[in-house]
């Protein structure tokens, strides 16, 4: 199943054009510089911009084509805004009750109290909005916006309010939602740690636009994205746990190219995670080397290569059947030789779990 | 007492005017003023403009006009002016802007975004105006009712030129008193004078203070 997104919507330094397909299932990220027309394209997913114009369809409901056009309320979404956006008027429980009552007996099939215990507010119910913080706050926005048992959850940059901690802290809940209740996510992000942290679907925008939109790992590594030219140049690699070591502590993860070894922290065997290599906690050799602390060392062959800025060069390599980025110098690379189509040996500095 | 009969029926008759005024602006002047808080009609300025005639006009001559259009060389089939009927209608426009302004500004001071937030939680615009915007802007409306109410009150120009000062009918307190210094009854024009001025008083304290409550409330 999938959801059909066409829009077009005209303002005085603005258009947005788009049309685009992405499945009806995990977490899409919308991905751009501010100004792109992702807030607006989200919005016009909501029903919030009456002057977009275009087709939606979401499961094979139409929510708007020319002849029909459903409003805002009654478009089964749930929406969080950039801010928290509560109602300063209502306690907690009445601001997460609010859509709650609105929705028919048989439409409810989320269990409030499970939301209220996914997100951890149930100490917060009794009190105002602006006595909360606002990591609080922008849970009970989540937890408001999921009572209503959405069809569709579309999330604005919902922690760019948040430092860093409570980032952190509410980032895990948007998987977990999305393991225990199956809700299709859209989340606009301009943030490439979000996007690879959660995002299973990418769709690259830029001036009203789509770019590019496919699988997250696969435009991670496409060199000609500016997801893979920025400073926090990353590939994800799925790999299966396939053996663990008590002796040191550690877990070996299998993938097509080879093996990775990370700590073994809460790790079972069999179990499926995602790697991240940043591109510039890799480096290249030309020989396999022996001498070195470095654990995790790939046979890779050099698929692409492009230059970044004036000293920086920015490889694409092919281990297995997956790809991984390298940062390195123009000087290194010609001292190395390297060529597109040459074997070289990646060695990753570090790696990060991702759930 | 220091009343006579004639006083307390212009009382009365104060009060239900001012109440009644009050109690009709806020029902045609709390759609007016939403639409103009929303609209981005461009030439709303010249409705916001006719809305705040009456703040600079002097009153006679909007009563002048009202006279001409209510009496009965008027275009009404049955006349208004000299009637009951008539000072209300006078006094809904000479009050609107005390209530259709606050009204707006507490509407723009709300934003779309609670409003929004509302129709993504399947809120309909009229539940919404109900649930979201009327609690909101609840210091507006009080502010507007209290003063529309006292404004209605002190008017004068329009209720003398439109009502013509007819004891028992038409006749306010503001008149009343200027009767009763125009035939030397001191005595009488300082008690409604006194009376009024300690009612308008303790209502301003009342907006103020309440204004003031909530507006600690908000975030």
């Amino acid at each position: 199943m999938s959801i059909q997104i066409q829009f077009g919507l005209k303002r005085r330094d603005f258009s947005l054009a788009v049309d685009f397909v992405i499945p009806s299932r995990g977490i899409t990220a919308l991905f751009g510089a501010s100004g792109c027309g992702k807030t607006t394209l989200l919005r016009a997913i909501a029903g919030l911009e009456p002057t977009a114009e275009g087709e939606l369809d979401v499961d094979g409901h139409v929510w708007q084509n020319p002849q029909r056009n459903l409003p805002a309320h009654k478009r089964p979404v749930g929406y969080v805004f950039q801010e928290p956006s509560l109602f300063p008027h209502l306690t907690v429980q009445k601001n997460v009750e609010y859509g709650l009552r609105r929705i028919a007996k048989k439409d409810r099939l989320i269990a409030t109290e499970k939301v209220v215990e996914l997100l951890d507010i149930a100490d917060l119910m009794s009190r105002k909005p602006n006595q909360l913080s606002g990591g609080e706050q922008q849970r009970v926005a989540i937890a408001r916006a999921l009572a209503v048992s959405p069809k569709l959850l579309l999330l604005d940059e919902p922690l760019s309010a948040l430092d860093d901690g409570l980032k952190q802290e509410i980032l895990p809940y948007f998987e977990l939602l999305q393991r225990r209740l199956k809700i299709p996510m859209i989340y606009v992000s301009h943030s490439t740690d979000e996007v690879a942290k959660i995002a299973d679907h990418l769709v690259l925008m830029s001036a009203g636009r789509v770019t590019a939109s496919g699988a997250t790992a696969k435009l991670l590594t496409q060199l000609q994205y500016p997801l893979a030219q920025g400073e926090q140049a990353e590939a994800l690699i799925e790999a299966v746990v396939a053996d663990i070591d008590d002796e040191y502590a550690l877990a070996y993860l299998d993938f097509s190219g080879g093996r990775f070894t990370v700590p073994k922290q809460t790790l079972t065997l069999g179990q499926s995670v995602r790697v991240r290599v940043a591109a510039r906690d890799v480096s290249l050799t030309l020989t396999h080397q022996v001498g070195t602390s470095i654990l995790n060392i790939f046979t890779a062959i050099v698929d692409e290569m492009v230059t970044i800025g004036e000293a920086q060069l920015l490889v694409k390599l092919r281990v297995g059947e997956r790809f991984m980025l390298s940062r390195l110098t123009r000087k290194s690379a010609d001292i190395l030789g390297l060529k597109i189509g040459a074997t070289v040996y990646a060695q990753a500095k570090t790696v990060a779990l991702l759930s | 007492m220091m009343l006579n009969d004639n006083d307390l029926v212009a009382l009365l008759i104060t009060f239900k005017l001012a109440g009644l005024t009050t109690l009709i602006l806020l029902l045609l002047g709390t759609p007016l003023a939403w639409w103009l808080a929303r609209t981005e009609w461009r030439f709303k300025f010249l409705l916001e403009a006719i809305v705040a005639l009456p703040l600079v006009l002097p009153p006679t001559v909007l009563g002048f006009y009202l006279l001409i259009l209510l009496g009965a060389n008027g275009p009404l089939p049955e006349p208004l002016a000299f009637t009951f009927t008539g000072l209300v209608i006078g006094s809904v426009i000479y009050s609107m802007p005390f209530v259709v302004q606050p009204l707006q500004s507490a509407f723009v001071a709300i934003g779309r975004r609670p409003l929004e937030v509302a129709a993504t939680l399947r809120a309909s615009p009229l539940d919404r105006f109900f649930t979201v915007v009327v609690p909101l802007a609840r210091p507006g409306f009080l502010t507007a009712a209290v003063l529309g109410f006292a404004h209605t009150i002190g008017e004068f120009g329009v209720v003398l030129m439109v009502g013509g000062n007819i004891p028992g009918e038409t006749q306010v307190v503001s008149i009343a008193i200027y009767d009763h210094v125009e035939s030397l009854e001191y005595t009488h024009a300082h008690w409604l004078s006194g009376g009024l001025l300690l009612l308008s008083f303790v209502m301003l304290i009342c907006v103020y203070a309440m204004n003031r409550r909530f507006s600690l409330v908000k975030p």
